[in-house]
């Protein structure tokens, strides 16, 4: 088994300007949030972001490294709508290809499966499709359909292929098998699966012996074939949830929140929490 | 005072009835007849109206902590569901979803994604979520806690959840399976039970006019010529009401007119 322990400023190295970049969590979920706070201080730019949109998507747009956002919805959970989203939203300052959240996942999962397209009933009828035809296609069945006898138009929701994709989870080992112990595993297998390359954060890299002492063999659901590098980031995922190990941390979010009130709300937290390298930002947080 | 008869045959009093309870009931009724389907009611008095359905007439029905899990009045587990199995369960049509709405117009369809242009929103709000998906799959309601004409809209600025004119035209795939029955809202219940599923006036709640209803709807509704009451809880209801939420949620969500 190979060893791909590797850091955070390696998997940032490892990023281009215009990437696809699959980002995995669920809102203020299990963001890999110590990769998505160093990729803020990189001068890499002009991303597309793929994800189940949370804070990740709001300070990737809030520091400019994105052109475009593929998303169903960017939310803080307890807070609806992911503020800086918003403002880049309103500004024009991102282009988007907006899906349902079922659509991300078919998307996900063809270009896993390595096919241009699966076919959904999921979009019809709704601007999904009718106001994204040049990237949103439908298909007629080459089949008949057994009860009605016609063939029926579907969407054909298209891959959606990733160059990276960077998930956390909970547990790792150092060949970059990764476990987790939430009750979610969200999407960040097919992440994985549909991109290029993958890097795992996690909150702890164990012995591979080790991995079935915490969670039962349900939650090995990302093998080492879909990933390339692992990264143990204590905390990594804060301020968004990475249960069971923490819950999310709600104050932090807030005052996250408000500093999309104004250009200088958000110098401050910038300055306070995003200008600093990962053992700053952690050793400050603890020093809270 | 006025009594009413719910379909379990008991009286109940109209008087002092609080509007938030009778919205509760009126959600709680949108599941009637559904019997073993995810009931998934998105919101504080759906929710609320949801585990009042199941506590009472529908007992089969399954519903998510709001999690992972699906989990019985107890809060015991019965099922893993995470969001990937969601959509196992919305593609296989089993479940019946009460959704929010910034806009709804009079053909059913629904916009929580944007105001003004979903490329370049004046107003960016919660994006396409799985109202798309929903709405093409399974049984959809709405939920409206505050009836005006901003919300009640002629025209949708973006199209989320499908309505009638929607599915029809994009074609047999799209109807197949699409069914949008009930808006609850704060001053009433509306359906689209009309030959051509225009939204229609199916009770008002007491102590609301039809002519409230009217001057508080974006488009023509359509108005039968006799509209009932909404049904107003039973004694038991409004004990499991209590049960349900003791702190009283549903009253800061719908104050008493």
């Amino acid at each position: 088994m190979p060893d791909k322990r590797t850091t955070i400023d390696e998997v940032v190295g490892e990023l281009r300007d215009g990437m696809t970049i699959g980002i995995g969590g669920w809102g203020s979920r299990r963001k890999p949030m110590a990769l998505i706070r160093a990729l803020c201080r990189s001068s890499v730019k002009d991303l597309t972001v793929v994800s189940y949109g949370g804070p990740d998507v709001g300070l990737l747009c809030a520091t400019g490294k994105v052109r475009k956002v593929v998303f169903a919805f960017v939310s803080l959970d307890s807070i609806a709508l992911e503020p800086h989203f918003r403002t880049a939203m309103q500004t024009g300052a991102v282009e988007t290809l907006q899906l349902d959240e079922g659509m991300f996942l078919l998307g996900l999962q063809a270009a896993a499966w390595r096919v241009p397209f699966l076919p959904t009933r999921v979009g019809l009828g709704s601007d999904v499709v009718e106001r994204q035809r040049d990237e949103i296609r439908t298909v007629v069945s080459p089949y008949d359909d057994p009860e009605t006898g016609e063939a029926e138009e579907l969407v054909a929701m298209p891959a959606l292929r990733l160059d990276v994709a960077l998930v956390h989870q909970n547990r790792a080992d150092a060949g970059g098998n990764a476990q987790f112990l939430g009750p979610d595993l969200y999407f960040d297998d097919l992440m994985c699966q549909a991109a290029k390359r993958s890097f795992v954060t996690c909150e702890r890299i164990v012995d591979t012996d080790d991995l079935l002492k915490e969670g039962s063999h349900h939650t090995l659901r990302i093998s080492r074939l879909w990933t390339d590098g692992v990264v143990e980031t204590p905390n990594g995922a804060h301020f968004t949830s990475c249960v069971p190990d923490y819950e999310r941390d709600e104050a932090f979010q807030k005052e996250y929140a408000a500093s999309a009130k104004s250009p200088e709300a958000w110098q401050e937290w910038r300055t306070a929490w995003l200008d600093l390298d990962e053992d700053g930002y952690q050793r400050k947080l603890a020093s809270r | 005072m006025t009594t009413t008869t719910d379909a379990s045959g008991s009286a109940s009093a109209t008087a002092g009835v609080r509007r938030a309870d009778v919205c509760c009931v009126a959600i709680a009724e949108c599941f009637r007849g559904d019997g073993e389907i995810v009931a998934n009611p998105i919101g504080t008095i759906p929710r609320i109206g949801g585990l009042l359905a199941r506590a009472s007439f529908e007992p089969d029905l399954v519903m998510t902590d709001g999690e992972a899990m699906f989990s019985n009045a107890d809060g015991v587990v019965e099922a893993w569901n995470p969001y990937r199995s969601m959509f196992d369960v919305v593609w296989s049509g089993r479940r019946h979803v009460i959704m929010g709405g910034s806009q709804i117009d009079a053909m059913g369809n629904q916009n929580f994604a944007a105001i003004g242009d979903m490329k370049h929103p004046k107003v960016q709000l919660l994006g396409f979520r799985g109202a798309p998906g929903n709405t093409a799959n399974n049984v959809t309601s709405y939920w409206v806690p505050a009836h005006g004409p901003r919300v009640l809209v002629p025209q949708v600025d973006v199209v989320t959840g499908i309505g009638y004119d929607r599915a029809a035209a994009a074609g047999a795939a799209a109807t197949r399976y699409h069914s949008v029955r009930f808006v609850v809202t704060n001053l009433a219940v509306l359906d689209f039970e009309t030959p051509d599923h225009r939204m229609q006036l199916r009770s008002v709640h007491p102590g609301v006019t039809v002519d409230d209803v009217v001057a508080a709807t974006g488009f023509e509704l359509v108005v039968p010529a006799d509209v009932p009451e909404s049904r107003t809880p039973t004694e038991a209801e409004l004990a499991l009401l209590e049960q349900i939420d003791p702190a009283g949620e549903r009253f800061a969500e719908v104050p008493d007119a």
